[in-house]
């Protein structure tokens, strides 16, 4: 008797998306086609707040969007520049302190202490990695992540800032809609507008620095000021969450330099799919609330973090969305060999 | 010969116990062909890192268009017109080939020129990959870089070099692993350059091919330079010989 064997063969769907410069699309279904992802992941985000029950799960959505801001960081820095950033609490740190310090002993607003906390901590983060800039390899995830160690240490120590009581009582934002709506609004700003930078001629020297920093020399381009500014974008992004969160607990203290910073944007890019941006994201979407309902089990969360990362690395390595957009964009159908 | 554009003034190079390149000058002249021979080891890419700039010198001095360059960083020296291919061909092996000249197009030198104020940086790289022998119909252009043969690496390394609009540019064995029809194909490119008033230090092992091109050779032996002048000349002479070739051998 012949055996037959089949093997899986896919196509890609025939949508035309650009042609050189000019955008050619053709019908409403693949206009739809190609906004329906965009449109319920905007649309849907904008709507949880809406939809969740309580209070509790509002103040989720916050926590939420701080690490997507961090994942989505990460997730750049990593896949588009080449750098491994452990530097989520260095970046959250850092904003939450200048924005609480400006707060508690300046008496400035938030709406004054969270720009300047972001924009002035990207600068400070910058400022202190620059030295490992020059250098390839681990070195910038060693220094990263040490680095709010080193903090947390100081602070605890000498007794600056807080010591270990942290600076309670900053001012809050005006109310609950306005803290889920800035962060989920920043959220969607950094996703689509790192989105459109990856793709635009400075996001192609980010590749290059990752793929080959030394023809990027070659090519009469600094490596360490694209590395430089490529950081800074990230660590406006953490700066802001940290700030965020500074406002939103009204308090800032070392648990703003807990490794779970560092951690969480890692294992979400995981999860969510590496090089997608939008990937860290959905990571985030997953993993917050599973680890807010794991929250009984206090800090072996940590160890169902892991066992979950060691998961996606060996089993399913393209991550959720990659495998999703691989689902959505192509046929696939069985024949006969 | 036209005027001096590059000086090279006893320039050293060790790394631990090992001096790679030991006290080597000489000058460069507008619109000639260099190349630079010697066996395995002699110190021939070192010298050409350190004109670069990719590696620090120790001692010496590199003078470009009369502006002292010895300490610019690399980047600095490739935005002054001088401008380098690697022995490795060195491709952002994840981007399309086109995309691969957006780097150089992008750099502060491209943008001083009009090339940058064209703005669509994409067709001006299409244009360069035609203009190194990239087929433009074809699919080639859009391929991954990693998934290109070596021969259009080389061309493509070409393509990122012209993309900086150079004065000089220093190939490291451009003819290294390409078979005799691809080298034939590429040595066309190479006369053109030459014709568009390019000077070129080029580093080689093929003395064939090299000798078609070259107007004069470098010759250089455990990092030193031990002979100059006319390839022709150059090859008769009784150093060279022996380093290079291992004794008195009829060519």
């Amino acid at each position: 008797m012949e055996k037959t064997s089949r093997r899986k063969e896919r196509l890609d769907r025939g949508v035309k998306v650009r042609s050189d410069t000019v955008y050619a699309v053709s019908s409403w279904k693949e206009m739809l086609f190609l906004l329906a992802p965009r449109g319920i992941l905007i649309i849907g985000l904008l709507c949880a707040p809406l939809l969740v029950p309580n209070l509790y799960w509002q103040r989720v959505i916050c926590i939420l969007g701080v690490y997507a801001l961090l994942a989505i960081g990460f997730d750049f820095l990593a896949n588009f520049v080449g750098l491994v950033s452990l530097g989520g609490a260095l970046f959250i740190g850092v904003g939450g302190y200048i924005s609480g310090a400006l707060n508690h002993y300046f008496g400035l607003p938030p709406f004054l202490t969270i720009p300047i906390g972001s924009i002035g901590g990207a600068f400070i983060c910058t400022l202190i990695l620059l030295p490992t800039l020059p250098l390839r390899g681990v070195y910038f995830a060693i220094v990263s992540f040490t680095l709010p160690l080193v903090a947390d240490r100081t602070i605890c120590a000498t007794n600056v800032l807080g010591g270990t009581d942290g600076i309670p009582g900053l001012s809050m934002l005006a109310n609950t809609w306005v803290n889920q709506y800035s962060i989920l609004g920043m959220v969607l700003l950094s996703l689509f507008g790192l989105r459109r930078i990856v793709n635009e001629d400075i996001g192609v020297v980010f590749r290059g620095v990752k793929d080959n920093d030394q023809a990027i020399r070659a090519s009469g381009l600094s490596v360490i000021y694209y590395k430089a500014v490529a950081v800074f974008i990230a660590a406006l992004m953490g700066c802001f969450g940290g700030a965020f969160l500074a406002h939103l607990y009204g308090w800032v203290g070392v648990s703003l330099l807990s490794m779970d910073f560092s951690v969480f944007p890692l294992v979400a890019t995981v999860v969510g799919g590496p090089a997608t941006l939008a990937g860290p994201l959905l990571g985030c979407i997953i993993l917050v609330p599973i680890s807010e309902m794991l929250r009984a089990f206090g800090e072996l969360r940590i160890v169902i973090y892991s066992l979950i990362l060691v998961f996606f690395v060996l089993f399913w390595s393209e991550g959720v969305l990659n495998w999703a957009r691989r689902k959505y964009e192509q046929f696939e159908h069985w024949v006969e060999v | 010969m036209g005027e001096i554009l590059l000086q090279v003034r006893n320039v050293s190079k060790s790394f631990g116990g090992v001096r790679a390149v030991n006290n080597v000058s000489f000058d460069l002249h507008r619109g000639e062909i260099l190349g630079i021979i010697g066996p395995n080891g002699s110190g021939k890419t070192t010298l050409l890192n350190l004109i670069t700039g990719f590696v620090s010198k120790d001692s010496g001095k590199v003078v470009f268009k009369d502006k002292d360059i010895t300490r610019w960083p690399a980047h600095k020296i490739a935005n002054a017109g001088l401008v380098r291919t690697f022995q490795l061909a060195r491709p952002y092996a994840t981007l399309p080939a086109f995309k691969n000249l957006i780097p150089p197009l992008f750099s502060p030198r491209s943008k001083r020129s009009a090339m940058g104020k064209l703005g669509d940086r994409d067709a001006v790289a299409i244009d360069l990959l035609e203009d190194v022998g990239f087929e433009r119909d074809a699919h080639v252009p859009y391929k991954l870089a990693g998934s290109l043969p070596l021969g259009y690496l080389k061309r493509l390394e070409f393509a990122r070099c012209l993309a900086m609009k150079p004065e000089v540019i220093c190939c490291d064995e451009v003819f290294s692993g390409l078979s005799m029809a691809e080298i034939a194909s590429m040595l066309p490119l190479i006369e053109r350059l030459k014709s568009d008033n390019i000077t070129l230090i080029m580093i080689e092992h093929r003395l064939r091919e090299l000798f078609q091109v070259a107007d004069r050779t470098l010759v250089m032996n455990f990092g030193e330079k031990i002979a100059e002048g006319d390839p022709r000349e150059v090859i008769k002479d009784k150093n060279v010989r022996r380093a290079y070739l291992g004794g008195e051998v009829k060519l």
